[in-house]
């Protein structure tokens, strides 16, 4: 019977305690009192995953059976989520794939001939041949790729129709292919209760010009969290948008979740407590900190990114959209939630080396933000763990370290931007259009593999709740010109960091530490 | 001849560059005599060293020039001085027609460019582009030289010393401004941020100014100044590209040696006259863009295929003289108009006299690192 989450109060027995620290870790002693908080064990998955895949499409939720709604000569559209989740990447097979070569089958029986598969991406990097091999699995790859499985493409002009506007004015526009189809069946993996439902088409098949609807400085200040969509203004707008969606096309929706057993068995110790640690994970440990202490950045990150998840199955849904995610976020609450007591002065967190946009590559400063102050700061739901005006800790290098591949728009807000201001309503007021329409960035998006021009800008206002809401931001162990530059405060030592925060939240400040990843959802009473 | 190898063999090191085997000696010479009746003497008060004198100094000049210019002559072309009635003045240095009493001029000179004139090996004087590279006019580094009345410009009162050993270079700088024709729509780079590119950013500034002025400086001190002197942004030469394709939109691509934008700056003033500059300049200026070499170059390798394939228009500016698109103002006087908006006192220092010539040569070789821009020589202690 896996443990539920867990809050620890820190007495004189309790072991230090493990930081991410980007392509690194450490280990750091918390003040006595200071409350540290671990996921749940990873749940049981399913033993079976084709027949509980069978299972759901045979018997949907609020919708026929997926082969009744499959007919010959209908045009059929498959879309599937894109590598940014789950994270790490999972080991083969990807429970996509999984359900994918099902939805194929039963097509191929029904004598559809004409199928399409696009990697929903929305705004995304296009993925690598490899990359998106690693997702469908080689049978759908070889038949398919690349007339038939092929990558959204946010910015062809051709190939995205505007649908209209909702009651709120939000625009509207959806993949072509997709629009034109008699059925989309979106293949789903909901790793945080942020991704699935309505989000999937409306951003995953859509353009800046509807994505920006909600993908802006003001939504994302009005979600609260964005990890809880009940409360957020970007999961509202996407509804609205995905609702107008389901009214131009037929659309089938399956969402499976996996448990959230991140690490392999080399890295078991990053998965376990401290307390639980045995011997061996002690030594891996030590072998883990030596290699990472040493070794180039280069050679940690590769080690790091080629790490696979081993992922299960916990639940998979299929049928009408609504239906369908409510029963995924239950899934996912019922792996991630950890009940928390109250609010917290300080919160420490450990940034590690991957977020969903830098996948085989380096997180470069503005993904740490967006993953620190953005990703892991929201993993709550009512209210956040840290009190409002309290002080955020976080562990990384923050190296000033690009891909330019993957993240060229990222080096210009950083040193443009960034330089300017760091405020996302200034920036968007000032730059959005700039940043979306730059064509360079347009065709690095399209023919290469780089995120959208606008991307990074995404990736910063990610963070804007967490910066109105913390009233003071630390990084231990970051380039210092770097932190600054975000507009953050830099300490070398965690405790530095302690007595930085003392002149913001006063002496004896009470102290949260968020043992993540695994990544967890803190219900905060 | 040998001398010049010496030091061109020793890589233009400044202690052989001023060692006894260099060309550059301090010692009594006659003093010049005047051409003409009408020729007056000048006492230089302060006088610039520029980067064409260490060029020369160190060997790394242009043997192009060589012809050019007669010798022995006392350098220093960047002079601030006083007549024999007190008037405080700066030298026009141009060596032109009406300064050697050709008539008819020249056809450049006709056009008020005396830096173009043919004449420079005829009239009364030596051979010689400018006072300060002529054997018979005297230079700058020196107690006295003669000029013609038409090279000497009155300095205002409010003008420091200081400031007015500026004039010289700024009037090229204003001269390069006006040949590069920036609009107000483009964006214009200024490579280099030594006295030639900080006096070029506040030429393109004040007299063309565009969309967006990009400075590329290296030093703190340089960028800084940059800066104050109406850049809009400041690069470090190694985030010239990613800066430049921002600014202009561009689309980059990463060549086996350089990058190349496609797209780029619309004018770029070249102010620094080395291969790596130049052929950066000619990679991130757009296709039919304008290309404006302005600070003194070399011979120096360069690829033209971006030159060829982008047709661009590489363009010298080389001193200064009248400016048709300022109604044919002598740049002179536009320099000496604008110098009153500007801190050019901030660029010059640190000020050495000429016994400690070695140190000042030193010192200016490497000012950029030291967080100078202009060091000159203070002569006012010798005149009293």
């Amino acid at each position: 019977m896996p443990r539920p989450g867990a809050v620890i109060e820190v007495d004189r027995n309790t072991p230090p305690v493990l930081f991410h620290f980007g392509e690194g870790i450490r280990l750091e002693k918390l003040p006595l009192g200071a409350r540290i908080v671990y996921p749940p064990d990873p749940l049981e998955p399913i033993a079976h995953p084709e027949r509980a895949i069978r299972r759901a499409l045979a018997k949907p939720l609020e919708d026929d059976p997926l082969k009744s709604l499959l007919r010959r000569g209908m045009k059929l559209t498959i879309a599937f989520d894109d590598l940014s989740l789950p994270l790490p990447p999972m080991a083969a097979p990807d429970v996509r794939q999984l359900v994918m070569e099902e939805v194929i089958d039963m097509a191929a029986e029904a004598g559809i001939e004409d199928v399409h598969i696009i990697a929903a991406l929305g705004l995304h990097r296009r993925m690598t041949d490899d990359e998106l091999r690693h997702i469908v699995g080689d049978r759908i790859f070889s038949t398919f790729h690349p007339d038939r499985l092929y990558q959204h493409d946010g910015e062809d002009p051709e190939n995205n129709v505007y649908v209209g506007k909702t009651a709120q004015g939000e625009e509207v526009t959806l993949n072509r292919r997709a629009a034109e189809s008699d059925l989309v069946i979106y293949v789903n993996l909901t790793l945080v209760p942020m991704d699935g439902g309505h989000k999937s088409m409306s951003t995953g098949l859509a353009s800046f010009r509807s994505i920006r609807a909600h993908h802006n400085a003001k939504t994302l200040l009005a979600s609260r969290s964005y990890m809880n969509p009940p409360d957020s203004a970007l999961h509202h707008s996407c509804i609205r948008q995905g609702q107008l969606i389901e009214d131009t096309v037929r659309v089938f929706h399956i969402e499976t979740t996996v448990n959230n057993h991140a690490f392999p068995a080399i890295a078991n110790f990053m998965q376990k407590r401290e307390t639980d640690w045995t011997a061996q994970d002690q030594a891996m440990f030590l072998a883990t900190k030596q290699m990472t202490d040493l070794a180039p950045p280069a050679f940690k990150r590769n080690v790091f990114h080629a790490m696979r998840a081993p992922y299960g199955l916990t639940a998979v849904n299929a049928g009408q959209v609504d239906a369908v995610h409510d029963k995924t976020l239950e899934a996912v609450r019922k792996q991630l939630n950890v009940q928390v007591e109250g609010q917290t002065d300080i919160v420490t967190l450990g940034v590690p080396y991957l977020g969903p946009y830098n996948v085989n590559a380096p997180m470069n400063p503005i993904l740490v933000v967006c993953m620190g102050l953005g990703y892991l700061f929201n993993f709550y739901r009512n209210q956040p763990v840290l009190r409002k005006g309290g002080v955020l800790i976080l562990t990384h290098p923050c190296r000033y370290e690009f891909d330019a591949v993957q993240h060229p728009s990222y080096i210009d807000y950083y040193d443009e931007v960034l330089a300017d201001t760091t405020d996302p309503i200034e920036i968007e007021a000032k730059y959005e259009i700039r940043f979306a329409e730059d064509p360079w960035f347009r065709q690095l998006y399209r023919k290469s593999h780089a995120y959208h021009g606008i991307h990074p800008h995404y990736a910063w206002i990610w963070a804007a709740h967490a910066m109105q809401h913390a009233g003071d931001v630390i990084f231990v162990g970051g380039d210092r010109d770097v932190v600054h530059r975000l507009g953050f405060k830099a300490a070398t030592t965690l405790e530095d960091a302690f007595e930085m925060a003392e002149q913001t939240v006063g002496r004896y400040p009470s102290v949260t530490h968020l043992r993540t990843p695994p990544i967890m959802l803190c219900e905060v009473e | 001849v040998p001398a010049f190898a010496v030091v061109k063999a020793a890589g233009g090191r400044p202690d052989v560059a001023t060692s006894a085997l260099s060309m550059l000696k301090l010692g009594d010479v006659p003093e010049p005599v005047l051409p003409a009746r009408d020729w007056v003497r000048v006492m230089p008060s302060v006088s610039g060293i520029c980067g064409s004198d260490l060029a020369a100094i160190s060997g790394h000049i242009s043997l192009y020039l060589d012809p050019l210019t007669s010798y022995p002559f006392v350098p220093g072309h960047e002079v601030v001085g006083v007549l024999d009635d007190g008037a405080r003045v700066v030298i026009e240095p141009a060596l032109g027609c009406v300064v050697r009493g050709i008539d008819p001029l020249c056809p450049r000179c006709a056009e008020g460019r005396p830096g173009l004139c043919y004449n420079v090996t005829a009239g009364p004087i030596d051979v010689g582009l400018q006072t300060g590279y002529c054997a018979d006019t005297g230079g700058g580094w020196g107690e006295v030289l003669v000029a013609h009345p038409s090279q000497v410009h009155v300095v205002p009162d409010s003008l420091s010393d200081e400031a007015a050993v500026l004039i010289e270079p700024f009037a090229c700088c204003i001269h390069a401004a006006l040949r590069g024709g920036a609009t107000k729509d483009d964006v214009v780079v200024v490579s280099g941020a030594g006295t030639i590119g900080l006096l070029t950013v506040a030429a393109v500034r004040l007299f063309t100014p565009p969309k967006r002025l990009l400075a590329i400086a290296k030093h703190p001190t340089q960028r800084d100044l940059a800066r104050k002197l109406g850049a809009d942004q400041v690069v470090a030469p190694s985030e010239a590209y990613q800066r430049i394709r921002f600014a202009t939109a561009a689309r980059r691509l990463d060549g086996m040696n350089r990058p190349l934008l496609l797209g780029g700056a619309d004018v770029t003033f070249e102010c620094v006259g080395r291969a790596d500059s130049l052929n950066d300049a000619v990679r991130f200026t757009r296709e039919g863009g304008t290309v404006v070499a302005v600070g003194m170059p070399g011979e120096e390798k360069v690829d033209w295929a971006p030159i060829w394939q982008r047709e661009l228009t590489v363009t010298g500016a080389y001193a200064y003289g009248s400016e048709p698109k300022r109604k044919g103002r002598k740049t002179f006087d536009l320099a000496l108009e604008a110098a009153a908006e500007l801190p050019l006192e901030e660029l010059t220092g640190p000020l050495f006299g000429l016994a400690d010539y070695r140190d000042a040569i030193a010192y200016a070789m490497t000012a950029g690192r030291l967080g100078a821009v202009k060091v000159a020589f203070d002569l006012r202690g010798l005149r009293a």
